[in-house]
């Protein structure tokens, strides 16, 4: 529900929307405004009550609807303007597009600097605070082919072959993967794809690609096969995730702040339990390696036993090397 | 605010949007709707309030007199100050702005961004006009002390907080907000130390206060807060490390190396540039039994160190 304070502001730009758009859908308006069609009838019998002062007819803005649902304004030349780009809208597209600006190789390129120089100059002093924030996206440096060979090969729709390292699984993989997108969320950017190996979509993180090269086939995905949500979250555990928990100290903290868990529980003696779930316990392992004594993997039990008997292993490899010392 | 508010707030940014001379709070009295009935303090009030709110929603509310006969101040909006320039965008313009808008879905910004889209259909764009593009960006701000720090920052207001890292209290002047693998950190000059920090915003603890007036913060000539950030982060190599690998394994470090030599036994060895030698020790433990650190010094015997202790530690749960 709209709360009744987002209403002036709404009116303000519901009415300029009405007077370009003349016989305009309610209910196409109501979708575009994000409200039902009743607050959209309440909106507009407010409107019709407003108008120069005397407030005789002839002053008043003036709201037809027709019986088919269809809605004219007129008589509304002093607010035929939307107001102009408050400071946090400026600041919200201005970063964004900022953030598309820093990718490089994209092939919008030209329309993002277009974009972003037409919404500076129209939000002028709105439009400089925006520098004040700023979202860095890796890799901007690393890979600057990778995102742009990926970029051409959605665009032409066609078949990437993929070497890929998987640091989970300590691997370097082949595949052959049928792009869906590019996603860039919490700072790194990814191609969402479907992987002709896995048969399912995949990510692969862009800094994680190897080599990567648009083969002459075109890209032929399943047509169920969809980009995830991303408002869902980018990881969301699946059915047969295996359910992990680790007690770190205050020095093993920082887990809880780099991976997504489920759950995390302060204990007492400032040591922390955290509960995350997850299809490949490898990289767990290999956590709890690095962890070292500030921290220990509590379930599942096996995992555990694993990482007392890498840690005896390593320090074999250090003696047979004449370093343990 | 209750419907009769909006319309009386309506009505008078209507009224001041159609006059040219400057309007008495008087005037305002007499020629709006919604305003009469009212006694004077009662009117005054409201008046006031109206005032702050139109200007919260940043409408630019001028006041002023039109002559210098007159001895109180009048009010009225300029059309030119309001309105948003005239504004149009090509398809692929409109589609990028599309994901910028979508990209704070779910964050802070989120109903501001739409709220810019708003402002931009009703100048006449049509939005709905955009080619796709197979590209999306989120940001998030989970961080609960986002919002009043970039509130605090826009206003450039100094701030005081208390921070997790070394469980202090801060004050801080807000230079500006920078995202970094998806975490937020705030850069400014701390005055508690009379020097330029950063501070992770997951590590603010409780609420963010907003000390001293709007305008307080002078963000010196030249700062980068993105510079700031990245240098704080992202640490220069520094050293050449050696490091043994097994055959196969650690494709993390191979891809780093600047030199691979075959070791004998299964063994390669890597000439690694680092920039600590205490990461070092914590990517080579990640490796277990793959990776073992010839030199520098300290890092391997930081790492034997932690391996006896893991396997100390594990020992006693078994007995």
């Amino acid at each position: 529900m709209s709360g009744a304070t987002d209403q002036l502001p709404r009116l303000l730009s519901l009415v300029p929307y009405l007077l370009t758009r003349p016989g305009a859908r309610i209910s196409d308006v109501a979708r575009t405004f994000g409200v039902s069609e009743d607050q959209l009838s309440r909106d507009l019998e407010l409107v019709y009550m407003c108008g120069l002062p005397g407030y005789f007819p002839g002053d008043l803005i003036e709201v037809d609807i027709t019986a088919s649902g269809r809605i004219t304004v007129s008589n509304a030349d002093t607010i035929a303007r939307p107001l102009r780009l408050s400071r946090d809208e400026a600041l919200a597209l201005i970063v964004g597009l900022r953030m598309l600006a820093d990718l490089p190789g994209l092939q919008e390129r030209e329309a993002v600097d277009s974009a972003l120089a037409k919404l500076e100059n129209a939000a002028e002093e709105a439009a400089v605070a925006s520098s004040a924030v700023a979202v860095e996206i890796d890799p901007p440096n690393r890979s600057p082919d990778t995102l742009a060979i990926v970029d051409r090969a959605l665009g032409e729709r066609r078949r990437l072959h993929l070497t890929y390292y998987v640091p989970a699984r300590d691997e370097t993989t082949e595949r052959d993967v049928d792009p869906l997108r590019v996603s860039v969320v919490a700072g790194r950017s990814y191609l969402e794809g479907w992987c002709r190996s896995a048969e399912a979509v995949r990510l692969f993180r862009l800094d994680r690609i190897t080599s990567v090269e648009i083969l002459d086939l075109p890209a032929d995905p399943p047509p169920d096969a969809q980009p995830r949500d991303l408002d869902a979250g980018l990881f969301q555990p699946g059915p047969d995730d295996i359910a992990v928990e680790l007690v770190v100290g205050p020095a093993g903290r920082w887990v809880s702040e780099y991976y997504p868990c489920e759950s995390v529980e302060e204990l007492p003696d400032g040591e922390t339990l955290i509960r995350l779930r997850t299809p490949d316990t490898r990289w767990v392992r290999r956590l709890a390696l690095r962890l070292g004594p500030t921290g220990r993997v509590v379930a599942p039990s096996d995992l555990a036993a694993a990482v007392a008997a890498d840690a005896t292993a390593a320090l074999d490899a250090y003696a047979a090397h004449g370093l343990a010392d | 605010m209750s419907a009769r508010k909006t319309e009386r707030l309506l009505n008078l940014v209507i009224c001041l949007l159609a006059t040219r001379r400057y309007l008495s709070a008087e005037q305002i009295r007499r020629t709006v709707a919604g305003y009469e009935d009212l006694g004077d303090e009662a009117f005054k009030r409201k008046f006031e309030r109206d005032k702050e709110d139109l200007r919260d929603l940043g409408i630019p509310l001028e006041t002023g007199t039109d002559s210098t006969f007159d001895d109180e101040p009048g009010y009225r909006i300029r059309r030119d100050d309001y309105s948003l320039p005239d504004i149009t965008f090509e398809p692929a313009e409109l589609a990028v702005l599309g994901v910028a808008a979508r990209t704070w879905q779910q964050a802070s910004l989120g109903s501001a961004a739409s709220g810019a889209l708003l402002k931009l259909r009703a100048a006449g764009v049509d939005i709905d006009d955009a080619v796709p593009v197979a590209i999306e960006t989120r940001v998030a701000t989970s961080e609960p002390a986002f919002e009043m720090v970039r509130q605090a920052t826009a206003d450039r207001r100094v701030i005081t907080f208390h921070y997790r890292t070394r469980d202090t209290t801060r004050h801080v002047e807000p230079w500006g907000l920078v995202s970094w693998h998806g975490r937020w950190y705030l850069v400014g000059h701390d005055r508690d130390r009379g020097d330029t920090r950063v501070f992770r915003l997951s590590r603010i603890v409780g609420e963010v206060k907003a000390v001293g007036r709007r305008g307080d913060v002078e963000v010196p000539d030249g700062v980068d807060v993105r510079k700031i950030v990245l240098q704080m982060v992202e640490d220069p190599v520094r050293i050449s490390a050696k490091v043994l690998v097994r055959h196969g394994a650690a494709q993390g470090m191979r891809r780093r190396a600047l030199a691979v030599e075959p070791h004998g036994d299964g063994w390669d060895l890597l000439d690694l540039p680092i920039a600590h030698a205490e990461r070092l020790a914590d990517e080579a433990m990640g490796f277990g039994p793959d990776v073992v650190i010839v030199e520098p010094a300290e890092a391997r015997a930081a790492v034997v160190a932690r391996l006896r202790a893991l396997a100390a530690a594990v020992d006693r749960t078994d007995a």
